[in-house]
């Protein structure tokens, strides 16, 4: 753990006025799948968006690899929203290969939608697209600078249950796949102890990390595996005793 | 495990009433209606003016039946109707294309630059607030009854709604789409040209519309106040000649002329925004 790909320290972080964070530490090794869990309003979206540098405005540092980070533009790290947020005027091409503007790298741009099942998309516009596929386009837009840090902010949570089952496998096994870690907020307990390494369970007002649980589970997993309901229930009991539930 | 599925269910239940709609086929499209439909008023309305104005219901020299709007058109066409179709066309083109470029230069300043926001906008909505008819005794005082008061009131008709367009279109811009440009380090003049203006380009078009509309409308109130040629100068002949028929064929003319142009604003904006994602077809 002393070479962490990311670490991450927010000593405070206040929000007009009201502490949103404090004493933060996160670190997350490379390969590391990690879930953030919370009440609503804990900061563990505020927690994402410092790690991808779009919010500046806390006390602390983030190191990734080791430098500090500078701004929102590494292409070591990959964002995926709650929302798909492709742009409408874009086909998909240009939306996957957005970082390289007019001249994606169509080899590239194609073998990331064949990943995530949609060949043959190339030229369709995000208003074509279903809100799971739109996703899909989104988490091969994020994967198209092949970022060693995966930032995934409840993105799964606007899908509908069977395009969340397929989109969490898709996500994991790509992520193993092209080496990235993954650093996930969700709002699913199921969800973070399925695809996790480790769960951190966070408080809120002003939030800071109650629990860390491990889930020393090999990967892939089976969504009925027994296994996972001893962790599920430790997360649950956090979650509890932080009064999130 | 009973007990934990039932809490978990309970985790997973509550955040996804408004998501589970975002995969489900978007509402059916209002069922076209046929586009003869929107002739049925106009022409039962001239119908109903010839069967009165023959019957002599009405005063003809009030309200000429429409065959003789029609003949008077005819004949204005052998009296140099298309100098007058020229010469007024011209003017809403030069005013347009002056305000226009003003307007979408100043607009897209305001809308990217704070700075030009604080210093130039206050100044801007309080002169959009002076009735734009107010400016015609300082443009003759300053600028003499030629061609320059009448493109330039035409100018100051068609600026400000596209103004406002650019502006605000770019100030609306979802700051969501802006944080992924963010996050591929976008300069400013990048952000700008790839995100901001595209984001920006309906409520652009829709100003320019709505601009192009008022250029006629500015057109027709400076050729009414002074002018030897054009569509307006026809409007003040009739009056001051009591030809009713004249004044209905300049109507009639300025009708088909904002409707043309408009048409071709309109087949502009469908090319332009044929990634729009729109619930009916626009109001044309």
């Amino acid at each position: 753990m002393s070479n962490a790909l990311l670490d991450l320290r927010v000593h405070h972080k206040a929000y007009s006025g009201r502490s949103v964070l404090r004493h933060v530490h996160l670190r997350l090794a490379a390969g590391e799948v990690l879930s953030l869990v919370g009440a609503s309003g804990c900061g563990k979206s505020t927690l994402l968006r410092i790690a991808a540098g779009l919010d500046r405005d806390f006390e602390g540092q983030v190191l990734l690899d080791g430098t500090p980070l500078q701004g929102p533009a590494s292409r070591d790290i990959g964002y995926v929203f709650q929302e798909p947020r492709l742009f409408p005027w874009l086909s998909v091409e240009r939306n996957v290969g957005f970082d390289a503007d007019r001249s994606p790298d169509h080899a590239r741009v194609a073998a990331l939608l064949a990943e995530v099942g949609l060949s043959g998309y190339e030229k369709a516009l995000p208003k074509q697209l279903s809100g799971g596929q739109a996703q899909r386009v989104a988490i091969a837009r994020a994967l198209y600078t092949r970022p060693r840090l995966l930032l995934l902010d409840e993105p799964f949570s606007a899908l509908d249950a069977f395009t969340r089952i397929k989109l969490q496998d898709l996500v994991v096994e790509l992520a193993r796949r092209h080496g990235s870690s993954l650093l996930m907020v969700t709002h699913e307990v199921e969800e973070a102890v399925l695809l996790s390494d480790r769960v951190l369970v966070l408080e809120a007002s002003p939030g800071r990390i109650a629990r860390s649980v491990e889930v020393p589970l090999a990967h892939p997993r089976a969504r009925g595996d027994a296994a996972l309901a001893r962790w599920r229930q430790d997360v649950l009991e956090a979650l509890q005793a932080v009064h999130a539930l | 495990m009973h007990a934990d599925h039932e809490l978990t269910a309970h985790l997973d239940a509550h955040p996804d009433t408004a998501a589970d709609t975002a995969t489900e086929p978007a509402p059916r499209p209002r069922k076209p209606q046929p586009r003869w439909l929107g002739l049925l008023v106009p022409a039962s309305l001239l119908l109903l003016a010839e069967a009165a104005t023959r019957a002599g219901w009405l005063a003809s020299n009030l309200l000429p039946a429409p065959s003789e709007v029609l003949a008077t058109l005819q004949q204005l066409a052998q009296q140099g109707l298309l100098g007058h179709i020229a010469a007024s066309s011209a003017r809403v083109a030069a005013g347009f294309v002056l305000g226009a470029g003003l307007a979408l230069l100043l607009g897209a300043w305001v809308g990217l630059s704070p700075l030009a926001l604080a210093l130039l906008n206050p100044s801007f909505q309080a002169l959009r607030a002076i009735p734009s008819l107010a400016w015609v005794p300082l443009l003759l005082l300053w600028l003499g009854i030629d061609e320059a008061p009448k493109i330039v009131l035409i100018a100051i008709g068609a600026f400000f709604p596209i103004y406002m367009g650019v502006a605000s279109g770019i100030r609306d811009v979802d700051r969501k789409l802006v944080e992924v440009a963010r996050l591929r380090g976008l300069s400013r003049t990048a952000l700008a040209g790839r995100v901001l203006l595209p984001a920006a380009l309906p409520a652009v078009l829709t100003g320019l519309r709505n601009g192009l509309s008022l250029a006629w409308m500015f057109m027709v109130a400076a050729e009414l106040i002074a002018a030897s040629r054009g569509l307006g100068y026809l409007l003040t002949d009739g009056r001051e000649t009591s030809r009713a028929d004249i004044v209905l064929a300049a109507i009639v003319l300025l009708a088909v002329l904002g409707k043309l142009s408009d048409s071709l604003m309109v087949a502009l904006e469908a090319r332009t925004l044929h990634w729009r994602d729109s619930f009916g077809e626009a109001p044309r």
